[in-house]
């Protein structure tokens, strides 16, 4: 059945995104969160996620841009970028955030330079992923069936 | 006849002559007459003469020769011609004889030269003869010596003592005065008087080697007669007497590092002693040629005979070591060959236990899959089993309320017994089948011990009393009211034994006592597998329930408490009872670290049940450190928390949704603030739990903190305060503190996780940190 295939090539693609790195165990817990009574809980904290980094990252390339470099700005922005993405579970985006942090203490502008196109690149990446499987999630919605949960072992 | 009287001749002038020639004739007549007579009359007397015709013929010779002569001297004179007549004839007849005899004795003179030969040779023979039979009597005579010298020192190895008992044999044998050994020195240079016959330690006479007496015996296997006045003769102080004559010999002696074991050394040692033979002085004795040659035998053998001994000993001994190598080497051979049997029998073994060891796994995995089905088998019926089973009991004492006809009461009473039975039967054997799995775990608290000896005892009394059973109950006054332990299953225990108690008994009374086992106790001789060790956060509650019913056979005690079986008499048949019970309370007391039996004097003495179990003691326990704490109970209903009014404070949107959706998934009410002025004007007395995050640069939440512990000066109605951060630095940890939070949960936190830490906050109104 198609219902099925599309639910497999969901439970598939969310474990390869946990292979890949991309997601790992705090988005289970999110997952875990949702019920009848918060449906789309997930979809919603992600979504809040993609527009808060959108303004954060923004805000650390004009930051860089500026002559004087602010790196204690440059530090809280980066600090709230990382808490967002490991609130939900968004691995690489962290990691990124984590090499992004230690270039700021140390104030070293090009490694700043390199770590933000780097975060840049692991937001749009997963901001992707995110997208197929919430529209792979609708597709089983649509027809009828229930999002399968992942049972994973970590 | 006138024959001539010529008897008396004229004599004429030259008549002398005549006479002469008469006489003469006359005289040769007579010797050739006498001769032959003499003849005959020796060759009678003697026996042999193989000659004789040769002697008739010798003496017709003779005889004739004779009568020529004599009828000779009848020619002297005028003579008649028979006399000339008889002269010729016997002249004629001496010719033919004396030619016979000539030509005979040129056969015979041979013969008889001949004859001389051979008796000379023969003589010569004989005298060979005598000289060949004196040689051999000396040699036997030697020999017989030497054998006996041998005899002498054959028992012995010292050549010392052969030395000696050799100068002891032939002065004995030869009856010599003094017999001396010379050795040579070590240096070869000197002989030195080593042993004599007469006096026993011979002081070290030495004489140089080199003597002209002494190389004349050396050079000469012989023994030489020697001067008494040379040196080495000179070992009797000089008497008056007559020395008797001195003959020295040679005597070689072998080193013992010539030898070949096959083959004797020639005696080409240069090395030689010097043995001295006296005889008595005065005797006039004379060394005889036999005495000498037993002395030189002698003298040749005897270090050949101690050079035998000492190879022969050489030889043993090297035979002995060969022997004693041998025997060792197969020793070790017989050592090996042991090892070698243990190796093998070990490698043997080892398979052989390889084999029972995969054997064993396999039974233990199947035993494994077996109690897994048994158990997944007995959880599912259990749990089938028990729906129904609720809903009789419940459904029978529903109707037990309603109005009933007596009949229909009794009914529904049966109905309710028979049910509890079962459902007890239906708890039982699921408790068994954990028990034995060992996957039961006590389910440890702190509770309060009289209260359930009360339970227990309420529980009973309605039983003994429709029994007419007196149960009295007697807890000793150290005993601790509060004690740490499994308590449904202490209770469960109890119960059992005092139920047993009862259900066994028809009347008299029922004793239940309970003290603390002192140490004395604690190692009980019927018990000597148990050994409890007491300590301070423990002590063991032994009890004993006494009761006066049909009691137990000896033989039947340790049946008691295997599971299924029971006694046989009739008596406990009819008392119901699955068998279970005792096992049951067996595993329990097990898991409580103590000990059960059952003593009873026998069938209608009673009997008394005892167990002794291990409990904690409360007080001295330091409740959050210890695993002693309760667990919390991980229900999975989504409303763990209802209504409790939360409040969170994170400046990050996304972690504050998070936590929100974790909250209200756990049946929270949420508010939610963005800053700390916000937190601060929104924070009331309604909210339990502050949440904040101390995440940001700046001391922002800590500010916040005191502030609220400002705030609220009471402390039951500060809310908790809880900080949340992805730091995992112990100096953001030590700033909670410090600010007096409540405790610090790290980022991202997880559904169970904050289950937990809120449970925990709210049962003991303090955390440490939850990371």
């Amino acid at each position: 059945m198609e219902l099925v295939q599309i639910q497999r090539r969901l439970v598939d693609y969310t474990k390869s995104l946990f292979m890949e790195g991309f997601l790992d165990a705090q988005f289970l817990q999110l997952q875990q969160l949702q019920d009848d009574s918060n449906p789309d809980f997930v979809f919603e904290v992600v979504s809040l996620f993609f527009e808060d980094s959108e303004k954060l990252l923004n805000e650390l390339t004009i930051a860089l841009d500026q002559p004087n470099v602010d790196f204690k700005k440059l530090d809280s922005h980066v600090h709230q970028l990382k808490g967002s993405s490991s609130s939900i579970g968004a691995q690489r985006v962290k990691n990124a955030c984590i090499a992004f942090r230690n270039y700021c203490d140390v104030q070293n502008i090009e490694g700043c330079l390199t770590c933000l196109q780097q975060v840049k690149q692991e937001c749009y990446l997963v901001k992707n992923k995110f997208e197929t499987l919430f529209r792979l999630e609708q597709q089983i919605m649509a027809s009828g069936g229930s999002v399968p949960t992942i049972e994973l072992g970590f | 006849m006138d024959s001539c009287n010529c008897i008396e001749p004229q004599w004429p002038p030259d008549d002398l002559l005549m006479k002469y020639q008469y006489i003469s004739d006359f005289f040769i007549a007579l010797a050739y007459f006498s001769i032959p007579l003499e003849l005959i009359y020796f060759v009678k007397k003697s026996a042999v003469f193989p000659y004789r015709w040769v002697l008739v013929q010798f003496g017709a010779f003779i005889v004739l020769c004779g009568a020529t002569h004599l009828i000779n001297l009848w020619t002297f004179t005028m003579h008649t011609r028979t006399v000339a007549m008889v002269m010729t004839t016997a002249k004629v007849f001496t010719a033919v004889v004396s030619c016979a005899t000539a030509l005979m004795l040129v056969h015979i003179i041979p013969d008889l030269l001949s004859v001389k030969t051979r008796e000379l040779f023969l003589k010569n023979k004989a005298a060979e003869l005598d000289r060949e039979m004196g040689l051999i009597r000396t040699q036997e005579e030697t020999g017989r010596h030497v054998r006996m010298l041998t005899h002498e020192i054959r028992s012995t190895l010292d050549r010392h003592t052969i030395l000696k008992t050799t100068l002891v044999e032939l002065g004995r044998t030869l009856a010599l005065e003094e017999c001396a050994l010379w050795m040579p020195t070590r240096t070869g240079l000197e002989l030195q008087l080593s042993y004599t016959l007469r006096q026993q330690n011979p002081v070290g006479y030495t004489v140089p080697i080199h003597l002209p007496v002494i190389n004349q015996v050396f050079s000469s296997s012989h023994a030489v007669k020697i001067s008494p006045k040379c040196p080495v003769a000179r070992i009797r102080p000089a008497g008056k007497y007559m020395p008797g004559e001195v003959v020295a010999v040679r005597v070689p002696l072998l080193h013992l590092s010539n030898f070949q074991i096959n083959d004797w050394p020639e005696l080409s040692t240069k090395r030689y002693a010097l043995m001295v033979l006296m005889l008595p002085s005065d005797s006039a004795r004379q060394w005889h040629v036999h005495e000498l040659e037993l002395v030189e035998v002698v003298a040749d053998q005897v270090t050949k005979f101690v050079a035998l001994r000492l190879l022969h000993m050489f030889q043993i001994s090297m035979l002995l070591k060969a022997l004693d190598l041998y025997i060792s080497i197969m020793n070790q051979v017989a050592v090996a060959l042991s090892h070698a049997a243990i190796l093998e029998e070990s490698m043997r073994a080892r398979d052989l236990l390889m084999e029972q060891n995969v054997a064993l796994d396999l039974a233990r995995r199947e035993a494994e899959t077996a109690i897994r089905a048994r158990n997944d088998f007995l959880a599912v019926m259990n749990h089938e089993m028990r729906t129904p089973m609720h809903a009789i009991i419940a459904l029978s004492s529903l109707l037990q309320e309603t109005e009933l006809t007596p009949e229909q009461r009794l009914m529904v009473e049966t109905i309710l017994k028979s049910s509890n039975l079962l459902s007890t039967l239906i708890n039982d054997v699921l408790d068994l089948s954990r028990l034995e799995d060992g996957s039961l775990q006590l389910d440890l608290g702190t509770f309060n011990l009289f209260a359930v000896f009360r339970e227990v005892l309420n529980l009973i009394k309605p039983i003994a009393s429709v029994k007419k059973l007196h149960v009295s109950l007697n807890l000793a006054p150290d005993l601790p009211e509060y004690a740490i332990g499994d308590e449904k299953r202490l209770m469960q225990t109890i119960l059992n034994v005092v139920g047993n108690a009862v259900k066994f008994s028809k009347e008299g009374s029922i004793s239940i006592t309970a003290f603390v086992a002192k140490s004395e106790l604690l190692r009980d001789s019927r018990t000597p597998e148990f050994f409890p060790v007491p300590s301070d956060n423990h002590f063991y509650l032994r009890v004993q329930v006494k009761d006066s019913g049909v009691g137990i056979s000896p033989q039947d005690i340790p049946k008691l408490f295997t599971k299924f079986a029971q006694t046989q008499s009739t008596a406990t048949r009819n008392s119901g009872g699955s068998g279970l019970g005792l096992a049951i309370c067996k595993r329990f007391v097990n898991l409580m670290e103590g000990h059960i039996w059952i003593e009873s004097e026998g069938l209608g003495k009673g009997c008394t049940a005892i167990f002794m179990v291990k409990l904690g003691i409360p007080e001295r326990l330091n409740e959050p450190k210890l695993p002693f704490m309760p667990k919390v109970p991980t229900n999975h209903g989504p409303t763990a928390f209802p209504g409790l009014k939360v409040l969170v404070m994170d400046e990050n949107g996304v972690s504050r949704m998070v936590t929100k959706g974790l909250l209200v998934h756990l049946g929270c009410d949420v508010t939610m603030v963005s800053s700390s002025e916000e937190c601060l004007r929104v924070v009331s007395h309604e909210h339990k739990v502050v949440f904040m995050d101390v995440c940001v640069p700046g001391m922002d939440g800590y500010e916040v903190a005191i502030r609220i512990n400002e705030k609220f000066t009471k402390c039951h109605e500060r809310p908790i305060i809880v900080a949340l951060t992805g730091n995992t630095e112990k100096v953001t940890k030590e700033n909670c503190m410090r600010v007096g939070m409540d405790g610090i949960i790290l980022k991202p936190v997880s559904l169970d996780k904050m289950r937990s830490v809120l449970s925990d906050l709210l049962e003991h109104r303090v955390l440490f940190e939850a990371i």
